[in-house]
């Protein structure tokens, strides 16, 4: 074993540079360091997380047992389960009046992250340009650019509550510009793009003839506003490509389904990739998520109720020690400001995990405007949120003796 | 109100001050909604849930069934209130079926079960059968799962 791994070094020396110059734009991730430093630590509460703490609700796993049992082991249509997606397609038009054709606007993918990557290998020619706001999501630029395109950001701040404004981006647009990528209620921030604001980005968008692709993967995570489907605006639903899923409404991460709804022409593209790189989603994540939609309604309401206090207490919470945090209307993240501690948002994070094991996303692994800023998340118990800030609290009140 | 008594009714202990902050309301007026929740016996009292045989103590319950005659003027109530006075009778319900009252008794021994059912509760006027049933097992109550669950575990960052 040893003599092969090391003639294989040996081999490896002589190698020319294989990885792609595509893959090795892509810049690292910014939290690979805390990664390392945070598996190595006991006792530590983790506010760096990106997913539900709740399991998935027991009647959804009880069913896909269920239809395990009976069988369903194999591979379903390409598109997924023509029950799943006509559920889909009954959900989507109940909640926010849109209508998709189950045969052919459609598809069941591998979650949001697949959606994502074929929407953008469906549209892009390179050199296309794609406009993102930010403070992002990690995957959209690192996706566009593994589609080939140029990503052109556009930085949102504090001073209008990390809302993206139509002026914004159009003053971005250029000739080669193809694509706005939307992704509200936002992650890392938390901020929900008013319906007034949807309506004039739908605007330029028409006016200078742009694809929207529009992540709503937090749809659901809404709290005391209403959440707005960009392809239920007037004039695009046919130049939207509409991303969603099951990860985050109905806690489930780890069944890997989520969809794209898009006109047939353009899911068509998209259908043509799916279906030869993954053939299908995963079989019992389709059947999981048939039964999420169909009766899984009252789990939602709870999940998001309970996020909705959580948000409240740590939203306060920050407040009240002196890390200023705006409302954020969706998601199950809180980005508070840390610049009253002198620090940036890494110093502020790696010194906060190690001196009070609390571990905080710094707000610069998602994007430079995102500067200043922690993303905290609040999918955690109540007694996880107030002991965490029961340690900020300290962290910060010795930095304020300090200097 | 119903969602100071939901928080309320899951953790006991949360404060006035938190509950305000989860609820966006002022502390004082949940500090005083609570206080006529308690007057008026809408939260009949705050306690604890205790996995007696975690703490290494030995208990025995058993479910009765109790067959009973209802009385004039007073139906059940007269008989049921006989029983739920004893401190035995850890609850007391009527129910619909083949019998009429359901009394769960906990006892240190099993023989101190049977003894409260032989000599204190069929004797009864009214009484004129009863089932024991022996708990063998306790997986659930009020809601609460009793065995120790697998942690599960998340990434501890994901972005
Ligand atoms: C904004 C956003 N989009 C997409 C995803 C990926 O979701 P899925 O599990 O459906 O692939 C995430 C997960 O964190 C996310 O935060």
């Amino acid at each position: 074993m040893s003599a092969i791994r090391y003639s294989a070094r040996t081999a490896n020396e002589k190698r020319r540079d294989i990885i792609s110059e595509r893959v090795k734009s892509i810049p690292p991730s910014g939290i690979r360091k805390f990664f390392d430093l945070l598996n190595s630590m006991d006792g530590v509460i983790s506010l760096g997380i990106g997913e539900p703490d709740f399991t998935t609700p027991w009647h959804i796993r009880e069913y896909a047992i269920y239809s395990m049992e009976r069988g369903h082991t194999m591979y379903t249509s390409n598109a997924g389960l023509i029950e799943l997606r006509q559920e889909l397609a009954r959900h989507l038009s109940r909640l926010y009046g849109v209508e998709y054709d189950p045969q052919k606007e459609l598809l069941i993918t591998v979650g949001v992250s697949e959606a994502l990557d074929i929407a953008l290998r469906a549209i892009i020619n390179p050199g296309d340009e794609i406009i993102i706001p930010e403070p992002t999501y990690v995957a959209y630029s690192a996706s566009a650019i593994l589609a080939g395109a140029s990503v052109v950001s556009v930085p949102t701040s504090r001073a209008n509550d990390f809302n993206v404004t139509a002026a914004e981006i159009e003053a971005r647009v250029t000739d080669r510009t193809k694509a706005i990528l939307l992704g509200y209620p936002n992650n890392p921030t938390g901020a929900v793009v008013s319906r007034q604001e949807l309506i004039a980005i739908a605007e330029v968008a028409q006016r200078r003839d742009l694809i929207v692709i529009s992540d709503e993967i937090y749809d659901r995570l809404i709290y005391d506003v209403e959440h707005t489907c960009f392809s239920s605006l007037p004039g695009v639903w046919d130049r939207t490509i509409l991303l969603g899923g099951f990860s985050k409404a109905y806690a489930m991460t780890g069944w890997r389904v989520g969809y794209a709804a898009a006109p047939a022409d353009i899911l068509e593209a998209m259908f043509k990739i799916h279906q030869y790189v993954m053939m299908c989603a995963p079989t019992g994540g389709q059947r999981a998520a048939l039964e999420a939609l169909r009766n899984g309604e009252e789990a939602v309401q709870e999940m998001v109720q309970e996020y909705n206090r959580r948000r409240r207490v740590i939203c306060n919470g920050f407040n009240e020690i002196g890390l200023s945090c705006f409302e954020p209307k969706g998601a199950f993240y809180a980005f508070p400001s840390i610049e009253s501690t002198g620090m940036t948002s890494e110093e502020f994070a790696e010194a906060l995990l190690m001196e009070e094991k609390v571990a905080v996303v710094p707000g610069t692994a998602f994007g430079a405007s995102g500067a200043g800023h922690v993303r905290c998340c609040y999918a955690t118990s109540l007694r996880n949120i107030n002991e965490a800030l029961v340690r900020i609290d300290r962290f910060v009140g010795k930095r304020a003796k300090d200097k | 109100m119903r969602e100071i008594l939901e928080i309320l009714e899951k953790d006991a202990r949360a404060t006035p001050k938190v509950i305000a902050m989860m609820l966006a309301l002022a502390e004082d007026e949940v500090r005083r909604t609570i206080e006529d929740l308690e007057k008026s016996k809408v939260i009949v009292k705050f306690k604890t849930v205790v996995n007696w045989e975690k703490a290494g103590e030995e208990l025995a319950s058993a479910l009765i069934e109790v067959k009973v005659s209802p009385q004039r003027g007073v139906g059940f109530d007269a008989i049921a209130e006989r029983i739920y006075r004893f401190p035995e009778a850890r609850s007391v319900y009527l129910v619909s079926g083949t019998y009429d009252l359901q009394v769960q008794v906990v006892g240190k021994t099993m023989k101190d079960i049977s003894r409260f059912v032989t000599e204190k509760l069929a004797p009864l006027e009214g009484v004129h059968g009863t089932v024991t049933h022996f708990l063998l097992k306790r997986y659930k109550e009020d809601g609460d799962i009793l065995e120790d669950e697998e942690e599960v575990k998340r990434l501890p960052l994901s972005l």
